[in-house]
């Protein structure tokens, strides 16, 4: 194996099952290249070094005793610090939550372990996963390899970074509103926000229920479609998980062909507010898919627009009950008891000493859109717009197979630049937005490097619910057409470390 | 809409056990208000008869036997508690009615 | 506090009609949390029967537990409730440390049986029919001790342990309309309404609805208007009542207490109170700077609850027989009166003597046992008749060995008492104690004999025809058998043995 760390998942795991590397190699050589890069990245907030090589000599053990591995045993991966890690420090990247490690396993992290996928480690995120730039990590923000200085999107920020800069060939993230797909554009990597139900939500610390939603994250869409198996399937103890099968992604990444396909274009999407090298990237993706044989229609979602404000309604409401159990009694951060100071003072200081700003925006925000006179107002008309969202997309999806647009708006921006401008940072989530809220599945895949700064741009392509299938499809057929194109993956133009 | 007061924006971490300073009850103020500014519109198109959505899946009845399941020992219960003392966990004095 | 001046209970309920409110939490016999699998065992050790979910640790999430919902479904049909056809659960916020989530997992707006009613009967046969609102489900909250200050109690305590198996067992919480028009019997209706309810419960075996273990706890709501007014006055909440007999004097106290209020012209503040058992008066909660605004929203990590109409009509076809009726068809078999009834209803005796006349006593001694002595010892030790460690069985067996003319009525109170004693079954008892009867003829002859010869004036008298004398002669036979003689047998034996044979 010439090179380990840039292998893809599928092929570390063929080398693995063959014996051509040992899956201790594999995890050590990614250890090494975290050492080696992390510093500057800054993708991961622990590093389980000892977990990981125990997991991957265990793989190497049961390949030697003849058993028949899974489809990903012994790959590495980077695994959001969102879902709890029996033993493993688990923080949300808050303060709030520092040294806790959590007595349970998240269901997605069991079938990770079961799978025998090697996890080296938590990654960054922004605070409970509010954020589009991973800057509001309580532990500093990461930053994106093809340019250090600028974000690598959020709230899942590690883990797409740590996908760009080799450290590791698959990771988690958790998507509420654009968490897996926007960074995924932005560090020019593939992310999956599966339909809503289908990855348990156990474990997994939420911000926003009825929207938060875990998935794949990996350099090809193959590989995505790997790990998406491997997670995905239904948990009793997820009340909201779907007892279904799981659609047939692994198979859809593999048949990669569109021809037939209708692709409808939302015309909602784009105009002002898009940079221009964005859109037309966006526009040279709709004519290679028009090129491969699929069938272009242009879709009005009109309801869309207000995608963005029911968002910052709804997910403020549900966090800012989420997040009343970090109240100081039973573990985490506990400031200013003295002894004098009552169990509430105790708990308001403590929540102030541990919750960074936004997080304490968007718990006022949803306690005041949630209280008596305004519930109706706010949280009442927000499910209404979410009502009307998904008629828009059940109208649309009657009409062609898939939606695409752009993933984010712009590509990756300076850290620092929107730090104080809460409204213009909400503006990453733009396009991602309505299917959090409507539930169905979505995908970002890269489409080249936008041509004012030569940073990556993502093409959001957006199937029903339950048809994530669909997403493969056309991601993997997308990214195989520009892999000829340019001769090589795109992420290979980015600058070395 | 009417604009989120400093006197609200405390009422409001009150509700949140936050303990802001002072200076954060100025700058919130203005943040909400600007995000409520810009969120209120919702309402535009919340017409009476369109139903509200809470939940993405259509599911219903989803429920469990009444089977016991292992519990934690309470050695794991405890082990992040700022403070256990009898193995309970030791908190502040409870202010309120018993 | 101000101590105020009741106003006599007559003279307010003159100027007064109550208004009142009942709020009644049963929490459920089921073998697990409402939210989790964690077991419900009581008396286990602290934070032992505790898992992520009911610990409220991130990340954690509930899955209804389906007998928590058709429990919830089947208090509702006895309530002659109507049955959602679609509800959900709602989230309650608020802050409070033995609240692991800092949310109450309840219902709001949806609750899963709404507009029934329940008839209750007074002590003197009246039937009172009481609205009920709604019946829903919600979770139970962590315990807490709290340590340091005088009293244990929450004011003036350094700080508090809370220990978390409580937390998530279910509760239905069962509220009533406002309950108009029992006038100066509003703290009899409040207490047959308890009363009833906890019959109730138990019949459909959903709970031990035992009050004085906290399975079942009651809130008075209490208002007062001027006698002829329809508009309701400001109401007290009163919390936690945990005794039939509390709910009584709490509502009979806060309407001394308002009418003082109102009768001076003062205003009724919307306060919680707390009940104090031993001078049964009430005083005031914490008053909140701040009207509570618990912000309810659907709870979205759970699915909506939609009971399929089959299942609710298949609950309702097994329910079984309501307890006034049944209390009615028993009166009217055991030929008893509506008072008796009561009382045995008021003592929670009613299933006790049935089980035992299943165990082979005549109703009769059924009643007379758990009606008479035991009901005695449960009063002297402050328990409930249930809780006396003694079974319907054994008390079957001591009625059984009377009958048999084994034991005498005061040798079968020796023997109830050994086996309260923790001494065994009746019969050990009976055989350690050496208690039995003694019947053998010839052994008592020898007594009777001793007896005669001792007095042989008194047999003079009896061969005379006074045979009342006899009974000089039988005392002497049970004082040298020391009590364990029958003395009716006795005296049979000495008219035998003198010759004589009374009319």
């Amino acid at each position: 194996m010439a090179d380990l760390i840039r292998c893809t998942a599928a092929e570390t795991a063929a080398a693995i099952a063959s014996g051509e590397v040992s899956a201790v190699e594999v995890a050590q050589a990614h250890l090494d290249r975290i050492n080696a890069v992390d510093e500057k990245v800054h993708a991961f907030l622990h590093v389980d070094t000892d977990g990981a090589l125990a997991a991957a000599r265990s793989v190497d053990a049961r390949r030697a005793a003849g058993e028949e591995l899974g489809p990903l045993a012994g790959v590495p991966l980077a695994l959001k610090d969102v879902f709890t890690t029996k033993g493993v420090p688990t923080t949300a990247g808050s303060k709030m939550l520092e040294g806790w490690r959590p007595p349970y396993d998240a269901t997605l992290t069991r079938r990770l372990k079961e799978a025998g996928v090697v996890i080296l480690g938590k990654t960054n995120m922004d605070e409970f996963a509010m954020g589009s730039s991973t800057e509001n990590s309580a532990y500093g923000p990461t930053g994106n390899p093809w340019d250090l200085s600028r974000i690598p999107g959020g709230s899942g920020g590690g883990s797409a970074a740590a996908l760009a800069a080799y450290e590791a060939p698959l990771a988690i993230g958790t998507d509420t509103g654009g968490s897996i797909r926007q960074p995924g554009a932005v560090t020019g990597t593939v992310g999956v926000k599966p339909t809503y139900g289908s990855v348990s939500r156990y474990g997994l610390i939420a911000f926003s229920s009825s929207l938060d939603q875990g998935g794949p994250c990996a350099r090809t869409v193959l590989d995505a479609a790997l790990l998406h198996e491997a997670i995905a399937g239904h948990d009793p103890m997820d009340s909201t998980s779907i007892d279904a099968p799981v659609p047939a992604v692994v198979a859809a990444a593999r048949q990669a062909d569109v021809k037939g396909m209708r692709v409808g274009v939302v015309k909602e999407f784009g105009g002002e507010g898009y940079q221009a090298g964005v859109m037309q990237r966006f526009h040279e993706s709709v004519e290679l898919l028009r090129s491969l044989g699929a069938e272009i229609v242009e879709i009005s979602c009109p309801s869309f627009t207000y995608a963005l404000p029911a968002y910052y309604l709804i997910a403020p409401s549900e966090c800012s009950s989420n997040l009343a159990r970090f109240d100081a009694m039973r573990y985490g951060l506990r400031v200013g008891d003295n002894g004098a100071r009552s169990a509430e003072e105790v708990t308001a200081l403590t929540r102030e000493a541990g919750f960074g700003p936004e997080v304490k925006r968007r718990i006022m925000l949803g306690t005041y859109a949630l209280s008596s006179g305004y519930y109706d107002a706010y949280y009442g008309s927000a499910q209404k717009v979410r009502t009307l969202i998904t008629r828009d997309f059940d109208r649309a999806f009657g009409d062609v197979d898939v939606l695409i647009s752009p993933t984010t708006p712009t590509t990756a921006f300076p850290i620092g630049e929107r730090a104080d401008d809460p409204m213009a940072m909400y503006l990453a989530d733009l396009c991602t937005i309505p299917s959090n809220l409507a539930g169905n599945a979505a995908m970002s895949v890269p489409c080249g490097l936008a041509p004012e700064d030569n940073l990556p741009v993502g093409l959001q392509i957006i199937a029903p619910a339950l048809a994530d299938d669909r997403l493969y499809r056309v991601g993997a057929a997308v990214e195989a057409a520009l892999n000829d194109k340019w001769g090589h993956p795109l992420l290979e133009e980015a600058p070395a470390l | 809409m009417p604009g989120i007061t400093r006197e609200e924006v405390a009422h409001l971490a009150r509700l949140s056990r936050l303990e802001l300073k002072s200076e954060e009850l100025d700058h919130f103020a203005e943040q909400l208000n600007d995000i409520v500014d810009a969120v209120a519109r919702v309402s535009e198109i919340a017409a009476e008869d369109v139903p509200p959505t809470s939940h993405p899946l259509p599911l219903t009845n989803v429920m469990r036997a009444d089977e016991v399941r292992p519990s934690l020992s309470p050695d794991e219960v405890l082990a992040a508690a700022p403070a256990a003392e009898e193995q309970r966990f030791r908190v502040p004095q409870i202010l309120g009615e018993d | 506090m101000s101590v105020i001046d009741l106003v006599p209970y007559e003279e307010a309920l003159a100027s007064y009609d109550p208004v009142m409110g009942l709020e009644v939490h049963v929490e459920l016999g089921t073998k697990t949390k409402m939210f989790c699998g964690c077991a419900t065992v009581p008396g286990a050790e602290p934070n032992s029967q505790v898992c992520p979910t009911c610990l409220g640790l991130p990340g954690s999430l509930p899955v209804v537990n389906a007998i928590g919902v058709e429990s919830a479904i089947r208090i509702g049909l006895a309530l002659n409730c109507e049955i959602a056809e679609w509800c959900r659960f709602a989230r309650k916020n608020y802050f409070y440390p033995d609240m692991p989530k800092n949310f109450q997992t309840s219902q709001y707006d949806e609750p899963i049986a709404f507009n029934g009613y329940l008839d209750v009967e007074l002590e003197d046969g009246e039937v009172f029919r009481v609205e009920i609102e709604r019946a829903h489900m919600e979770e139970d909250t962590g315990k807490s001790t709290h340590v340091g200050g005088a009293t244990g109690r929450i004011h003036g305590a350094e700080y508090s342990l809370l220990d978390y198996n409580r937390a998530g067992i279910p509760l239905i919480e069962i509220v009533t309309k406002p309950i108009v028009g029992a006038g100066d019997r509003a703290p009899e209706v409040a207490r047959a309404y308890v009363a009833e309810l906890r019959e109730l419960i138990r019949a459909l075996g959903v709970s031990e609805a035992r009050m004085d273990m906290g399975q079942m706890r009651c809130d008075v709501n209490l208002s007062l208007m001027p006698k002829g007014a329809d508009k309701f006055g400001t109401r007290s909440e009163t919390k936690n009542v945990n005794s039939l007999r509390s709910v009584e004097r709490a509502a009979r106290f806060e309407i001394q207490r308002h009418a003082a209020v109102l009768n001076e012209g003062g205003k009724i503040v919307q306060e919680t109170r707390h009940f104090h058992e031993d001078n049964g008066t009430t005083t005031s909660g914490r008053i909140k700077e701040e009207a509570e605004d618990y912000r309810y929203f659907p709870e979205p990590d759970l699915v909506p609850v939609a009971p399929a109409r089959e299942w609710v009509e298949q609950l309702r076809g097994e329910l079984p027989e309501l307890p006034r009726l049944r209390r009615q068809r028993l009166q009217s078999e055991w030929g008893i009166s509506a008072v008796e009834m009561q009382s045995a209803l008021n003592a929670g005796a009613i299933d006790l003597i049935l089980a035992t006349i299943d165990a082979g006593a005549p109703a009769d001694q059924a009643r007379k046992w758990w009606l008479g002595e035991l009901a005695r010892r449960a009063n002297e030790d402050g328990v409930e008749l249930a809780e006396l460690p003694i079974t319907p069985a054994q008390v079957a067996r001591v009625s059984a060995l009377v009958a048999e003319g084994k034991l005498t009525d005061k040798l079968a109170r020796q023997v109830i008492e050994g086996v309260l004693a923790g001494e065994g079954e009746p019969d050990e008892v009976v055989a350690k104690r050496g208690l039995a009867v003694v019947s053998d003829d010839s052994a008592l002859g020898d007594a009777i004999d001793a007896a005669l010869a001792a007095q042989p004036d008194v047999a003079d008298k009896i061969r005379s025809g006074k045979f009342a004398a006899a009974g000089a002669l039988v005392g002497a036979v049970m004082k040298a058998t020391r009590g364990q003689a029958d003395a009716a047998r006795v005296k049979e034996l000495i008219f035998e043995k003198l010759g004589v044979t009374p009319e």
